[in-house]
C-alpha cells in the first residue's frame, strides 16, 4: 500500500486510532462473514470489497469514509486524497479491508483525513448515490415518497450493525423526525450505514452534504456543498505544507488529489444535479400552493385541440393570471352555457393553460389538449396546483347558471329528465307553484314554473308528459291571447294533448325557432329550477321559453314534428283543443300529485335521517368520551 | 443543580435520569423516585377531568429543604421529574415549563426512530445533547 507503515501523527489523540481499529476489525469481520446472498443485494458491495484488497487503498478509503468527529480528526494532517478516495467509492471499500488491517495505516490516514473539510468525507459520490437511489425504489417505488420507519428499520437491521448505532444513525438521518425517510434521508442514512460499517464512527450531528435537500432548505445545502467543495479545493493547500515534512507517503497522493479535483468538480455537478432534483422535488412537495404554475405535470386546462389553438392565440402565458383564470373559467364552466360564455371560458383556460404551459417543460399537454371538453370544465372548477387532475369537483349545478335563457335551462331540463329520470331532481322542495289566474301572463308564467317545477321534482315519467307541456305552451300563448284563464295542470294538459297533435305546436315553434334556436342549441342538458325562479319574471320572458321549448320539443322531436304551420294554424289547432286536453290531463294531474308527494315524503324522510345521523354522531361521542374517562378513572397499571 | 428523570408506564421504572452535578447522584435518584408517588398523585387527582389536561405541566410537585421538585407527564403517562437546586431562585415556572416542553419534544423525536423500542432505556446521543444544553442553561 501506498501508506508508510506506522507514522507517529502530529497530533492525532491516542484514543481514536483505537477505536478506529477497533470498528474496522468488526466491521471487516463482519462483512467477510456477510453472505452474499444473505442481506440481499444492498450489501453486494461490500460483500465483492471482501476479496479485494487494492494497494493504494488507505488513502482512497480514509478520504471516502467520514472522520467521526471532527475533534477526533482535527489534529490530523490535511488528507490530500481524500477526495480521491470519495472518488473511487467502489474501489475504496476493498481498500477499506486493507486499511483495517493495517493498524499503521490507520494513522496516516487519519492525518489524511483531517485535510479534507470536515464535510468531505461525507459527499456521496454518483455511484453511491445511485446505489442508494435504486435501493430505494426497491423499498419505494415513487421516488418522492417516503419509506415508513418499519420498512426503513428492516432494511438497516439487515446491515447488521447493533441496533444502538442504527438508532443514532436514524436520529441523524431523518432530519424532519417524521418517523419517515425521503429519498435525501435514505441516502444519508444509507450512506452512515457504509461509513459505519468500513469502520468509521458516526458524526454527533449530520454531515452537511449528507443533509436531506429540504425545499425550504435549499439555500444552505447549497452552501453546505459549496463549502464542502471549497474545503476540497483547499485541502491541496493545506495538505502539501503539513503533510511534505512528515508524510513522505502522501506526496503521492497529490496526483490522486488532481484527480479527485475533477471528481469534486464532477461532484459539484452533481450537487447542482441534485439541486435541479430538488427543485423539481420542492415542485411536487405539497407544501407550496404555488406550485401549480411551475409544477411539472400542470392541469390541463385546453379541453380540446380546437381550445388549444385558441389558446396559443391568445396566449398571455401570465402565471399571475392563474389565480384568477380558475375563477374565470369557473363561472362559465358549465356545459349548457352559449357559446359566448364557453368562449370565455375557454380564453380563461387557455390562458391558465398557458400558464402552466408556459412553466412546464415536462408537460404533456398536447396530449392533454386533445382531453375532452369536460376535462378542462372540471379543471378549471379546481385550484391549480393539483398534481393530478382531480376528479372534477362538482360542477356548478347548470341548474344553477343563468347565463343561458332559464327557459332553455328549463326546456333541457325536461328533455335529459327523459333520458335520466332521476336527474332532474333539484331542490326537491320547491313547491307546486300556486295558481294565480290572472291573466295570460301569470298563466304563461306558471306554465312555464309548473313545467319547471314538474320537470324538476318529477321523475322521468313525468317528464314525457312534461314535453307535451311544451306544445301546451304554445297552447298557452293560443291561450294568452284568447285571455283563457285555465290552471297549470289544465294547461299542461293541454299541452301534452297538444303536443300530440303536435304538428301545430310545433310549426308555431318553428316560427319562434329563429329566435330560440340559438338558446336552444345552447342549452345544457344540466336542468335548473330557474323556471321555478322565473315564476315571478314578467310576462315578457314567458313567451320565450314558450318559444323556446317549442324549439326545444321541434329538436326533441324533430321526427316526430313538423315545421311548417304558421302560428295561425296553431292558433285554429290550439282553439280547437281546449276541452280535450281537459280529461286527459286529470290523469296526469293525479300523477304528478303523487308524485309531489312522494317527493315530501322524501324529503321528509331526508330530514329524519339527517336528524337520526346527527344523534348517532352524538351518541357516539358521548361513548367516546365516556371511555375515556373510564380509561383515566383506571389505575395507571392498566395503560 | 440540575437532576432530569423520564419514567415510563406502567411500572414507572426510569428509560433516562441525568444530573449534572454527578455527586451525590444517589441521592438525587431517591428523591425523582420518591416524586413518582406525588406525580401519580397527581394524575391521580387530575383522573375525573378531561384527557387533555394530562398533558399539563404539573408544577411543583413539592419543595424540600434544598431543591424543588417539578413534574410533567404526558398522553402516554410519560413522566418527567426535575429536581432544581432551591438556591436557584432565578428559575421561574416558565423557564421550568420550556424545558418540560423541550423534553418532550425531544422524546417524540425518540419516539419516531423506528429502531427505539418503547421501554429501552434511551440512549439517544440528539437527546442527551439536548438535555445537556438545557442543563448548561441551568447551571
Amino acid at each position: 500500500e501506498s501508506t508508510s507503515p506506522v507514522v507517529s501523527p502530529q497530533q492525532s489523540p491516542p484514543t481514536s486510532p483505537h477505536t478506529w481499529r477497533k470498528h474496522n476489525r468488526h466491521p471487516s469481520g463482519g462483512n467477510n462473514e456477510r453472505p452474499l446472498a444473505g442481506p440481499g443485494p444492498f450489501w453486494a458491495p461490500f460483500s465483492e470489497a471482501q476479496p479485494g484488497s487494492s494497494t493504494s487503498s488507505d488513502p482512497i478509503w480514509s478520504g471516502h469514509s467520514p472522520p467521526p468527529h471532527q475533534e477526533n480528526w482535527v489534529s490530523f494532517a490535511d488528507t490530500p486524497p481524500t477526495s480521491a478516495l470519495l472518488a473511487m467509492h467502489p474501489a475504496s471499500v476493498q481498500d477499506q479491508t486493507t486499511v483495517r488491517t493495517v493498524a499503521s495505516a490507520t494513522t496516516t490516514n487519519e492525518i489524511r483525513r483531517q485535510s479534507s473539510s470536515y464535510d468531505d468525507p461525507w459527499k456521496i459520490t454518483d455511484e453511491q448515490r445511485q446505489y442508494y437511489v435504486n435501493q430505494f425504489k426497491t423499498i419505494q417505488p415513487d421516488l418522492n415518497g417516503f419509506i415508513p420507519g418499519s420498512a426503513a428499520k428492516e432494511f438497516f437491521t439487515k446491515s447488521k450493525l447493533p441496533i444502538l448505532e442504527l438508532s443514532h444513525i436514524w436520529e441523524l438521518s431523518d432530519f424532519d423526525k417524521d418517523g419517515a425517510l425521503t429519498l435525501d434521508e435514505f441516502c444519508a442514512a444509507f450512506h452512515l450505514v457504509v461509513a459505519r460499517k468500513n469502520g468509521y464512527d458516526l458524526p454527533e450531528k449530520l454531515p452537511e452534504s449528507l443533509m436531506p435537500k429540504l425545499i425550504d432548505l435549499e439555500d444552505s445545502t447549497e452552501v453546505g456543498e459549496q463549502t464542502g467543495e471549497v474545503g476540497y479545493s483547499s485541502s491541496p493547500a493545506e495538505a502539501p505544507p503539513s503533510k511534505s515534512p512528515s508524510m513522505p507517503s502522501l506526496n503521492q497522493t497529490w496526483p490522486e488529489l488532481n484527480q479527485s479535483s475533477e471528481q469534486w468538480e464532477t461532484f459539484s455537478e452533481r450537487s447542482s444535479s441534485s439541486q435541479t432534483l430538488t427543485q423539481f422535488d420542492s415542485n411536487i412537495a405539497p407544501a407550496d400552493p404555488d406550485t401549480a404554475i411551475v409544477h411539472p405535470v400542470p392541469i390541463r386546462m385546453t379541453p380540446s385541440k380546437i381550445h388549444m389553438q385558441e389558446m396559443e392565440l391568445k396566449r398571455t402565458g401570465s402565471d399571475h393570471t392563474n389565480p384568477t383564470s380558475p375563477l374565470l373559467v369557473k363561472p362559465p364552466d358549465l356545459p349548457e352555457e352559449n357559446k359566448m360564455s364557453s368562449s370565455v371560458k375557454y380564453t380563461a383556460g387557455n390562458t391558465v393553460t398557458d400558464g402552466y404551459s408556459s412553466s412546464d417543460s415536462y408537460a404533456s399537454d398536447p396530449e392533454q389538449i386533445g382531453s375532452t371538453v369536460t376535462r378542462q370544465r372540471s379543471h378549471s372548477g379546481t385550484s391549480p396546483d393539483n398534481a393530478a387532475p382531480p376528479p372534477p369537483p362538482p360542477r356548478p349545478h347548470p341548474s344553477h347558471s343563468r347565463s343561458s335563457s332559464l327557459d332553455m335551462n328549463r326546456s333541457f331540463s325536461v328533455t335529459p329528465g327523459q333520458q335520466q329520470p332521476g336527474v332532474v331532481a333539484y331542490p326537491p322542495a320547491v313547491p307546486p307553484r300556486p295558481q294565480p289566474s290572472q291573466g295570460a301572463g301569470p298563466h304563461v308564467h306558471r306554465p312555464v314554473d309548473a313545467e319547471g317545477l314538474i320537470a324538476h321534482t318529477s321523475t322521468s315519467p313525468q317528464q314525457i308528459p312534461e314535453q307535451p307541456n311544451f306544445a301546451d305552451f304554445s297552447q298557452f300563448e293560443a291561450f294568452a291571447v284568447s285571455g283563457v284563464n285555465k290552471e297549470e295542470e289544465d294547461e299542461i294538459e293541454t299541452h301534452s294533448e297538444v303536443l300530440q297533435v303536435e304538428k301545430p305546436s310545433d310549426s308555431a315553434s318553428s316560427l319562434r325557432g329563429a329566435k330560440a334556436d340559438g338558446r336552444v342549441e345552447e342549452k345544457a342538458p344540466a336542468t335548473v329550477p330557474t323556471s321555478a325562479g322565473k315564476g315571478t319574471t314578467p310576462l315578457a320572458p314567458p313567451p320565450k321559453p314558450i318559444r323556446r321549448r317549442l324549439k326545444s320539443e321541434d329538436e326533441l322531436r324533430p321526427e316526430a314534428e313538423e315545421h311548417t304551420q304558421k302560428t295561425g294554424v296553431i292558433a285554429a289547432v290550439l282553439a280547437s283543443q281546449p276541452s280535450i286536453p281537459r280529461s286527459v290531463g286529470k290523469d296526469k294531474k293525479a300523477i304528478q300529485a303523487s308524485i309531489r308527494r312522494n317527493k315530501e315524503t322524501n324529503t321528509v324522510l331526508a330530514r329524519l335521517n339527517s336528524e337520526l345521523q346527527q344523534q348517532l354522531k352524538d351518541v357516539l361521542e358521548e361513548r367516546i368520551s365516556l371511555e375515556v374517562q373510564l380509561e383515566q378513572l383506571r389505575p395507571f397499571s392498566h395503560l | 443543580v440540575l437532576v432530569s428523570l423520564i419514567c415510563s408506564p406502567p411500572q414507572n421504572y426510569p428509560l433516562y435520569i441525568r444530573s449534572v452535578p454527578t455527586e451525590n447522584e444517589l441521592k438525587f435518584h431517591y428523591t425523582v423516585h420518591t416524586s413518582l408517588d406525588v406525580v401519580d398523585e397527581k394524575i391521580s387527582a387530575m383522573g375525573k377531568a378531561l384527557v387533555d389536561q394530562r398533558e399539563l405541566y404539573l408544577g411543583l410537585l413539592y419543595p424540600t429543604e434544598d431543591y424543588k421538585v417539578y413534574g410533567y407527564v404526558t398522553n402516554s403517562k410519560v413522566k418527567f421529574v426535575m429536581v432544581v437546586d432551591s438556591s436557584n431562585t432565578a428559575l421561574r415556572d416558565n423557564e421550568i415549563r420550556s424545558m418540560f416542553r423541550k423534553l418532550h419534544n425531544s422524546y417524540t423525536d425518540i419516539m419516531c426512530n423506528p429502531f427505539y423500542n418503547p421501554g429501552d432505556r434511551i440512549h439517544s446521543r440528539a437527546f442527551d445533547n439536548t438535555v445537556n444544553s438545557m442543563m448548561m442553561q441551568v447551571c
